[in-house]
């Protein structure tokens, strides 16, 4: 049962009002991609142990959709953010660099 | 024989008497006591039978780990099995039945299984599975089915009298454990004004301490424990709670207590169970350590007792379950059962130690009291069937042949603590092995982290390994001060205790025959030669063991099992306990109720429900309802007697003949408003919307990205820049959460609003040759074909009501689908029925409106539709646009496998004998599947008797159906027969729309 914190209304939100969406930060390929692109896109998913950005939907509240950067493992969080960005901002990197040291965006 | 002392029992009341009955027979208690200590008091030995072998058996523990005496309480409805009675409070009229045997506890034809023992050895189940299948059927299964199972399942049709509730909790400080290192940690955080909730499993205060006769802060245990108590009740920001355990540990501080309110009153009133619903700045867990048993031949006979319990019985309850007892221990501590039945005059044979030589402290009081000590001892042989009668002495470490036989009825058996790491584990937090003491501890550097990534559990006292009450209570002080809490350090007076054996098995030299009577798992009938037996097949993970000897998976969940199964293990694969490693906890920490997981969620609160502005008239009607997601809608109306097929007979009827009236309220109302709706609306459904002129509809399939139909309904264009969807009943919130989520996260430049007004509006369609008629006579706006045509929307007034009026049709008639304010739509209902009387206005329900679309070849999301299914299967090209460059789900669909035209593909189905196809049954092809079974071609969608064509019709996907139109085809039916079918257009009614364009 995570608590995230959504940046919409800034209610530190239980998962049960939450809607888990899956990684955030895909890009989407429409018609003329190869299947290739498509494939990546609709169905491969890394599953890391570790830093993960994934997308939430504050759906028992606001009902906004934010991003969030967690550690799979340890159930850290490193932020959460707004979802209209289509990379993590700076200071979450930093707030993720500053715990992980090691870790590096691929 | 055991029975009720003179003296002793600090915890129940003697001037009181506590009638109960055990398998039909009164018996009488104190106050105070626990089902499993009046139960010894009666000299009731035997109380259950075992799951795999039904071996008779006795009361082993004292606490929640109880792997034995469970049984079944209550009666009638308040029926449940497998209630531990060591946790079970005595009540008047307590009513307790033994399980597991048949026909009677004394007499088990199931203790047979016993003797077949060689041939029910590790991994039974699974070896079992690879006989031939007739054997399993005929032999083993109905053997296994007749003797397998704990306890009798309640009847199915009854229902919980009780009642349940949960309580949402918010604390700086939950602490796990009202022993002495929980409470002082509760008053040392209470001190520092956190908030904290403490609770205790137990009815009392004060754990073991008590018990074992410590002395803290130079007071005698239960004074100390009455003194803190009273200091805690005094503090506001401290919350207390007895019969309250803290059952699990989850993410980010989130924890459930199980609350025991009412099960020790025997009477009505109060909810029975309260599930605590928690979230902690930080938990406690002070919960303490468990003894272990040891592992000897026969140990599974009644009267074999944790050492522990046995003082616990003699000083808590004034019970003794023997009078001449023989302990076994490992360890110094064991000593104190010694020490305490002889201060309460039951007698001790002697203590048998595997340790060559025995010179602690507690030992020597033991000698000092002239009560013979083996040393370098083992037991190697119980004797007595269903009580102890006497035990076998020999040399632990070597088999030369001698012992000696010492008679007695009960052993006190001690194989070391285990401090109870389960909350500590519950998410995650790792263990080490301390070797010194034999046990896992919690590793304090390596925790359960919270969403700081800071560790959120602290154990304290026993349960972080401090296994002696000095070093307890000091670890308390310790660990509260890492957390920022002042605990001052509290002295405790323990003697000193040499190091343990880590003996799990005795006698050394056990051969075959011994180690298959050294039980491991009493309530699963695990033993050492199962364990080792497993290590010898090739199982090396502890998990795998777990699962194929089900070593630790009965209900005690391996409480007592855990280390000496390991040890066994390890020493099987000749590798550490620490290499071995432990299985997974998991909470709950004991079995909690299901009331309590339920709380209120039942019964007409188990779910909301939705109602539309007509729902008490169709109850007044005495509908027959269906649910449809969270609403509720008129399945039909049946007249007097008329049977649910002829409410819908007629009712189809009715509406093709002259006019029907539907409640189509549910039906989801989505507005997409916005100077890029048109360039939305394109994107979101298959068909090219911005294309719609204002006030006309079309009728629109929304896919998802993969390409898969998800929704359909009928979209209007209500102005330039604004939309109104209509979704299905059951998919409006997900289809407005499935748009949000596109304008959200990808399209969030565009200018782009939606509303979900599902509830804001009554909608009913009015249909039927009729229909016109009616409205007319309502009077008000144009609703003539010329005014209102086909797949038009006004809006207006129509017999003084706001009416927007869209004529649509679902069942191929005349129809308009009238939407008022929800406020209006009950007046507006009955207006209706009012002035249609003179066409017989008939309501009709959800399988008229089904079968009428049926009928049409109209295709319905969930019937047509699963998931797999694209429009184009559904011979819907027509609806999706060819010149749009994208929309949600044109990439997916352009896939080599649903781009294919060799795909199952939608058709009529015409049986040939008239009948209606059984539902979901499958297209039979020629030949068989890889796995014997028969190909498969097609299968049934919807499937209805039509009243209009009065026959059955059906539809359904076919292997490139719609190039077989006439052929006939064969279905299977439930029973195992064939039935065929014609294959024919799935518009079996009015295929040119004449009715519904006039
Ligand atoms: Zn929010």
């Amino acid at each position: 049962m995570l608590t995230l914190t959504c940046p919409n209304c800034g209610v530190a939100a239980c998962e049960t009002e939450l809607a888990a969406g899956g990684e955030a930060h895909l890009k989407r390929y429409g018609p003329g991609s190869t299947d290739e692109q498509f494939e990546e896109y609709m169905f491969m998913r890394p599953n890391v142990k570790g830093v993960h950005f994934e997308r939430w939907r504050h759906a028992a509240g606001c009902g906004k959709w934010f991003l969030a950067a967690r550690d799979t493992a340890t159930l850290e969080v490193f932020g959460t953010y707004s979802a209209q960005t289509t990379e993590p901002p700076a200071n979450i990197i930093d707030a993720i660099k500053a715990k992980r040291p090691d870790w590096s965006q691929s | 024989m055991s029975h009720r002392l003179e003296t002793h029992g600090r915890l129940i009341d003697r001037a009181s008497t506590v009638k109960f009955t055990f398998n039909g027979k009164w018996l009488r208690g104190h106050l105070g006591d626990t089902l499993a200590s009046a139960l010894l008091a009666n000299d009731r030995m035997l109380v259950g039978r075992s799951f795999k072998y039904h071996r008779p058996r006795g009361i082993v523990a004292s606490g929640g780990e109880e792997p034995n005496a469970l049984v079944n309480l209550g009666k009638g409805d308040r029926h449940e099995p497998n209630q531990r009675v060591t946790t079970t409070e005595l009540f008047h009229d307590l009513r307790a039945t033994s399980q597991n045997h048949w026909p009677s506890l004394e007499f088990d034809v199931g203790a047979i299984n016993a003797s077949l023992s060689r041939f029910l050895p590790a991994g039974f189940y699974y070896k079992t599975f690879m006989f031939p299948r007739a054997f399993w059927k005929h032999v083993f299964e109905p053997v296994i089915r007749q003797s397998a199972g704990l306890g009798s399942a309640p009847h199915p049709e009854t229902r919980d009298p009780d009642r349940y509730e949960h309580f949402y909790a918010h604390v700086d400080m939950v602490v796990a454990g009202g022993g002495i290192a929980g409470l002082i940690s509760a008053l040392a955080a209470g001190r520092a004004g956190k908030r904290v909730l403490l609770v205790e499993q137990n009815a009392h205060w004060g754990g073991r301490a008590p018990v074992d006769g410590d002395v803290i802060d130079g007071k005698p245990a239960g004074e100390w424990v009455k003194d803190a108590v009273e200091q805690l009740e005094k503090m506001e920001n401290v919350t207390l709670r007895l019969r309250t355990q803290l059952s699990g540990v989850y993410d980010h501080g989130y924890a459930l207590a199980y609350e025991r309110i009412s099960d020790h009153l025997g009477e009505e009133g109060a909810p029975r169970h309260r599930l605590w619903r928690i979230r902690a700045g930080q938990i406690i867990s002070a919960t303490g350590a468990i003894e272990r048993p040891l592992s000897f031949p026969g140990n599974d006979k009644p009267g074999v007792m944790l050492a522990s319990a046995v003082r616990d019985y003699i000083v808590n309850y004034g019970v003794t379950p023997g009078d001449r007892i023989v302990v076994v221990t490992n360890n110094d501590d064991g000593y104190r059962t010694a020490l305490a039945a002889h201060e309460a005059g039951v007698g001790v044979a002697c203590v048998v130690d595997p340790r060559p030589e025995v010179t602690g402290a507690l030992p020597e009081q033991v000698r000092a009291l002239g009560v013979p000590i083996h040393a370098g001892s083992a037991i190697s042989k119980v004797k007595g069937l269903k009580r102890v009668v006497s035990v076998r002495v020999q040399p632990y470490a070597e088999d030369d042949g001698s012992y000696e036989e010492i008679s007695c009825d009960a052993v006190a058996m001690s194989g070391g603590w285990s401090p109870v790491v389960h909350l500590w584990s519950h998410c995650g937090g790792k263990l080490n092995w301390d070797e010194a003491q034999a046990c896992f501890s919690p590793d304090p550097d390596r925790p359960p982290t919270n969403q700081n990534g800071e560790g959120f559990v602290t154990c304290v006292g026993a349960a972080a390994g401090g296994l002696r009450g000095d070093v307890a209570a000091a670890s308390v002080a310790a660990r509260l001060s890492a957390l920022g809490i002042d605990a001052p350090a509290i002295p405790v007076d323990t003697p000193d205790e040499a190091p343990l054996a880590p003996v799990w098995v005795m006698p050394v030299y056990a051969g075959a025959k011994k180690r298959s009577k050294m039980w491991l798992d009493f309530q699963n009938d695990v033993k050492v030669s199962d364990v080792m037996l497993a290590a010898q097949e090739g199982y090396e993970s502890v998990e795998h063991t777990k699962r194929y000897t089900t070593l630790g998976m009965a209900t005690d969940q391996g409480k007592l099992s855990n280390i000496n199964g390991l040890a066994v293990l390890a020493e099987a694969l000749d590798k550490g306990i620490p290499q071995v490693g432990t299985t997974t906890f998991r909470p709950p920490y004991t079995p909690i109720s299901m009331g309590a997981i339920a709380g209120e969620a039942r019964g007409e609160i188990f779910q909301p429900l939705r109602r539309t502005p007509i729902h008490a008239w169709h109850e007044e009607q005495g509908a027959y309802m269906e649910p449809v997601g969270h609403w509720r809608r008129p399945y039909c109306f049946p007249q007097g007697s008329e049977s649910h097929e002829d409410a819908v007979k007629r009712e189809i009827n009715a509406t093709r003949n002259s006019l029907g009236l539907l409640d189509a309220s549910t039906l989801g109302k989505i507005i997409v408003k916005g100077p890029d709706a048109p360039k939305f609306m394109d994107m979101l459904y298959t068909n090219m919307m911005s294309s719609l002129k204002p006030g006309k509809c079309r009728y629109g399939l929304m896919c998802n990205e993969n390409g898969f139909l998800m929704d359909d309904g009928v979209v209007v264009r209500l102005d330039e820049d604004t939309f109104l969807c209509h979704t299905t009943s059951g998919g409006a919130d997900h289809v407005h959460a499935h748009m949000e989520d596109w304008l959200q996260c990808e399209w969030w430049d565009w200018q782009v609003y939606t509303a979900n007004v599902t509830e804001q509006w009554a909608q009913i369609a009015v249909v039927g040759p009729n229909a016109r008629k009616l409205l007319e006579k309502l009077g008000g706006m144009d609703v003539s074909k010329d005014a209102l045509a086909f797949m038009e929307m006004a809006e207006g007034k129509l017999g003084g009501f706001d009416a927007r009026v869209f004529r649509i049709s679902f069942s191929g008639e005349l129809s308009y689908e009238i939407a008022v304010p929800a406020s209006q739509g009950r007046a507006f209902w009955d207006a209706l029925h009012e002035a249609g009387a003179e066409w017989n206005a008939t309501p009709y329900g959800t399988e008229a409106l089904h079968v009428m679309r049926a009928e049409k070849g109209f295709i319905m999301i969930g019937d047509e539709t699963d998931g797999t299914v694209i429009p184009q299967d559904l011979g819907l090209n027509w609806a999706i646009s060819k010149k749009k460059e994208d929309f949600l789900g044109k990439r997916g669909q352009e896939r080599t496998y649903l781009a294919s035209e060799d795909r199952w593909q939608l058709v009529g189905l015409e049986s040939l004998d008239g009948s209606v196809l059984p539902d979901g049954s499958y297209c039979v092809a020629r030949g068989f599947n890889a796995n014997g079974q028969t190909n498969v071609q097609g299968r049934v969608t919807s499937t209805y008797y039509s009243p209009t064509l009065e026959r059955g019709i059906a539809m359904g996907l076919v292997h490139k159906g719609p190039e077989r139109m006439g052929e006939t085809v064969e279905f299977n039916t439930v029973d195992g027969g064939r039935v065929q079918a014609k294959i024919v257009s799935p518009v079996f009614f009015d295929p040119e729309g004449e009715k519904q364009n006039v």
